[in-house]
């Protein structure tokens, strides 16, 4: 459905203005309610106990001594949930995870939880209930659990996409394939070929508010839950399922979110707390430590992948292959099919195959982290373009520019693209001034391309016109970086009144209809998408008292900035009625006016970038030092250009973390070794420069106002980026992620060597 | 065992009892209704629980409650004067140096003792003055330029 052109040349009146966001004052006062921020009468404090062990059969579980403690009120282990699943694996992986069941899969797997009256109360209960562990082999691993002699994680798992399906269970999930054409005989056109293998370490999304929540169940089965969280509908739909409960029952509200990224587009203590308040019938409050949110929620996989390239020496790219392994944690996922469908999105290629194999490992239950799955193939897939630019001897903006995907390219993943922003971001890359700019002495620049394909998705939007003329939108999408702020001015923009005029909130789930949740950068797009449609619903309403007032057919009514118009010689005449005016003659008129839409938002609009990224590296040490960092992206439309900026700045900011810094190190014991913030090092402010954007508008023509999401890609090219400019620096072409300084320093030495 | 404190919270006089173990953070947000002080790790590595003790900047969740008999301090629920936000405050939202919003009590007591030692601070004086305090949001940028168009507008 295209829907627009004539929308994208227009001067707006408010979108692409850079207003003051509603949430804003809250934020800045210590108003703002975040998961962790509520309480209810009479609550009670939530702990959860967690397996210190990778990989074990639980014998027993004791809880008796813990039940009996003063001031505990419940005290529940698998045995509290039954499985409603009903054979969907999904669902009971999900269920698995929140607690387990005959086995402990992973250092931090919940086994039992407590509900008490106050948090020393229920640290001493969780050390009372004694669970009698089986200590089982275990595989961490990504490439170690393919092997044939790899403990098994779960003996029902027989690898799909591969014929026949083998008789043999294993740690193999599945395999696919992606790509067209024939890559051998694009290798054989080859000059060049290059071909090499990459590793990426396992990172976290590393927001800085623990999962917390308040869970509410009364005796008639009636719930309510208050809870940080990317998709508070899936959330309702999950937790209802898992409990056995109508989800109409279960009323969740979103508290504001601090910080997400993927990490809370899953569920994880939220049935514990609601399974202890149905126990307890009491509402209970459940947070998790830093320390759980690194054992227990979200972290990405774990990558090993191998890049294979050939172009011939006026640089066309003659064939690209890679294969890549991906674990998903303890559970089955397909994390690394998402790698094979995005890793040479931004190319156009003849011959291009992909091979995805995804595994199960003794590790926490991997989430979507931003663009899932994608910056470890930009990793490997950019570095090795780098290469070959280099083996042939042409310039690795020019060798990009000349291999962009344009509109009417065969995507390697499938879809033939329409109009897209590659070519743009790599030409706007090749003129900016940071390209050009002087290195300073062991610095070197580097550049990167990403693609993320952007999500639509279900989406519900009320708009209601208030009794003194002004407006609410209720939208049922998170608010993660201001989106509230954006979708007011798009109904401001569509109904022709000031910002101010529209109050957004996001409402709970027993007042709107199902919405998908913010992931996928879908967020302002789809949202943005309904509450269009909503308010030109609402519009023709208006009109409609319009005419009726007037006695005059409702064609001759039109709405312009902010008023109902007559038009024709007839009628034109008259003066406008105002939305005030209108909606305070409601009552008579036909009463309350509002306009609702609820659509699937497809078509969302693949999303480019290009990063352009200076390194110093101090070759005594092997520390490395962004010093000057570019991102360049498409965002369709910039409804509201400082927060696609911020969108721009944070990604660019994580994928630098991911490149430099951030990984999860395990014992030999299967163990997580540095499950906080001073040993898992996220960028800090004195680690990072100022990080320059540039917003291209190339419209989607899929959109009223031509968006696309801009939450996701800026996190694709940086880790490539990166290493591109460390080899660039240094001279060392660093395979694996993160590049820290003892790696960085082994690399420097064995080029000495 | 507990413990009956009285101390001075944003120039109110205030009493509390609390566990001769309970953190700060804990005192202001589960006693005193305080939640604008956040816990992000429970260890001082996060900054999100900054506030101001006797002048100086710490992590609520590193200092006891205990400890707060006679002393002073702010935290961000006080650096608004009534309806007017302070200068730090007004920037952030005008800079856009929030997304989440969750550090940013945090930011703005660091960056609030910051300015009050060193009014006039380089770019890399503010990188270096809010180094304790985590954001993964921003990546930074736009909340070093809110304190830096707060820094000057505060010089005057």
């Amino acid at each position: 459905m295209t829907m627009n052109p004539d929308l994208v040349d227009k001067t707006y009146k408010v979108i692409g203005t850079r207003v003051r966001r509603p949430d804003g004052v809250d934020k800045v006062t210590g108003r703002a309610r975040y998961g962790a921020d509520a309480s209810a009468p009479g609550q009670l404090v939530g702990l959860v106990l967690r397996s210190p062990h990778a990989h074990a059969v639980i014998k027993k579980i004791d809880i008796s001594k813990a039940e009996k403690l003063k001031g505990v009120k419940a005290v529940i282990t698998s045995a509290d949930f039954p499985d409603h699943t009903n054979g969907d694996r999904g669902l009971r992986d999900i269920l698995e995870n929140c607690m387990a069941r005959k086995k402990a899969l992973y250092d931090g797997h919940a086994v039992a939880a407590v509900a008490a009256v106050d948090a020393r109360t229920a640290r001493e209960a969780l050390k009372l209930i004694k669970v009698d562990y089986q200590i089982l082999p275990h595989v961490t691993e990504v490439d170690d659990a393919f092997k044939a002699n790899a403990p098994l994680l779960h003996d029902d798992i027989f690898t799909d996409g591969i014929t026949p399906t083998p008789t043999k269970s294993s740690n193999f999930v599945k395999q696919a394939e992606y790509g067209h054409g024939d890559i051998d005989a694009g290798f054989r056109e080859a000059d060049v070929i290059i071909e090499k293998s990459y590793k990426t370490e396992q990172t976290h999304q590393g927001y800085i508010e623990p999962h917390s929540c308040l869970a509410s169940v009364s005796p008639d089965g009636m719930a309510e839950m208050w809870v940080c969280t990317q998709g508070h509908f899936v959330y309702r739909n999950q937790c209802a399922a898992i409990l056995g409960m109508d989800a109409n029952k279960l009323r969740v509200t979103s508290s504001e979110i601090g910080g997400g990224f993927g990490g809370k587009t899953h569920i994880w203590a939220e049935p514990l707390a609601l399974a202890l308040s149905r126990k307890a019938n009491r509402p209970v409050k459940l947070t998790m430590t830093r320390d759980e949110v690194f054992r227990a929620t979200g972290p990405t996989s774990s990558t090993s992948i191998d890049v294979k390239i050939g172009a011939k020496k006026d640089g066309t790219i003659t064939a690209a292959f890679a294969e890549l392994r991906y674990h998903g944690g303890a559970f089955p996922g397909n994390w690394a099919e998402f790698g094979a469908m995005t890793g040479f999105a931004c190319y156009d290629l003849k011959n291009v195959k992909t091979v995805s194999k995804d595994c199960v490992v003794n590790r926490p239950k991997t989430a979507a982290y931003r663009a899932p799955s994608t910056p470890q193939v930009c990793f490997a897939v950019e570095s090795t373009v780098d290469e070959v630019a280099r083996a042939i001897g042409m310039n690795p903006v020019d060798f990009r520019i000349k291999n962009a995907a344009k509109e009417g390219t065969k995507s390697s993943y499938g879809p033939v693209y329409g109009p897209i922003g590659i070519g743009p971001t790599l030409e706007a890359a090749k003129n900016h001034p940071h390209m050009k700019a002087p290195l300073a002495k062991d610095t070197g620049r580097g550049m990167a391309c990403g693609f993320w394909f952007n999500f639509g998705g279900q989406t519900c939007v009320d708009m209601n016109v208030t009794p003194d003329g002004n407006v609410t939108v209720a939208v049922g999408t998170i608010d993660v970086g201001g989106s509230r702020a954006s979708l007011a001015l798009v109904v401001a923009e569509e109904l022709g009144v000031p910002y101010d005029a529209v109050r957004v909130v996001v409402a709970d789930t027993s007042t709107l209809g199902h919405n998908d949740m913010t992931d996928g950068s879908r967020g302002t797009f789809s949202s943005s998408m309904a509450a269009v449609f909503a308010t030109r619903n609402a519009i023709k309403t208006l009109r409609e008292r319009a005419a009726k007032t007037w006695e005059i057919p409702l064609d001759e009514v039109v709405w312009e900035d902010g008023a109902a118009r007559a038009v024709g010689a007839q009628h034109g005449n008259r003066a406008p009625l105002t939305l005030k005016e209108i909606a305070a003659a409601a009552p008579g008129s036909g009463g309350p006016i509002a306009g609702h839409a609820e659509i699937v938002a497809d078509n969302a609009g693949v999303s480019f970038a290009t990063h352009i990224c200076d390194a110093h590296v101090d070759k005594e040490t092997g520390k490395t030092t962004i010093t000057r960092y570019t991102v360049i992206q498409d965002a369709g439309k910039a409804m509201h250009p400082a927060y696609v900026e911020g969108q721009y700045q944070g990604g660019a900011a994580q994928g630098i973390g991911w490149a430099l810094n951030e990984e999860y190190i395990y014992g030999a014991n299967g163990r997580l070794q540095n499950a906080g913030f001073l040993d898992y090092r996220i960028p800090v402010c004195s680690d990072l420069p100022m990080i320059d954007t540039q917003i291209l508008e190339i419209p989607n023509p899929h959109h009223p106002y031509g968006v696309r999401g801009v939450g996701e890609t800026s996190i694709v090219p940086p880790l490539a980026a990166v290493a591109n400019a460390v080899t660039n620096a240094a001279g060392v072409h660093m395979n694996h992620v993160p590049m820290s300084p003892p790696r960085i320093l082994k690399a420097i030495k064995a080029l000495k060597a | 065992m507990s413990v009956h404190v009285k101390t001075t919270i944003n120039g109110d006089q205030v009493e509390f009892v609390c566990g001769a173990d309970e953190p700060l953070l804990d005192v202001l947000r589960n006693r005193l209704g305080l939640t604008g002080a956040k816990e992000g790790c429970g260890t001082g590595d996060c900054g999100a629980c900054s506030v101001i003790l006797d002048g100086r900047l710490v992590c609520s969740c590193l200092v006891l409650g205990a400890e707060m008999d006679g002393r002073s301090v702010e935290t961000i629920e006080g650096m608004a004067d009534g309806a007017k936000l302070h200068p730090l405050q007004q920037q952030f939202i005008d800079n856009a140096a929030l997304q989440c919003g969750v550090c940013t009590p945090g930011f703005l007591m660091a960056a609030q003792a910051l300015l009050r030692k060193n009014p006039d601070p380089t770019e890399e004086d503010i990188r270096f003055g809010l180094a304790g305090n985590l954001c993964r949001c921003t990546g930074y940028d736009k909340i070093v330029r809110a304190v830096q168009a707060a820094a000057k507008e505060m010089r005057g």
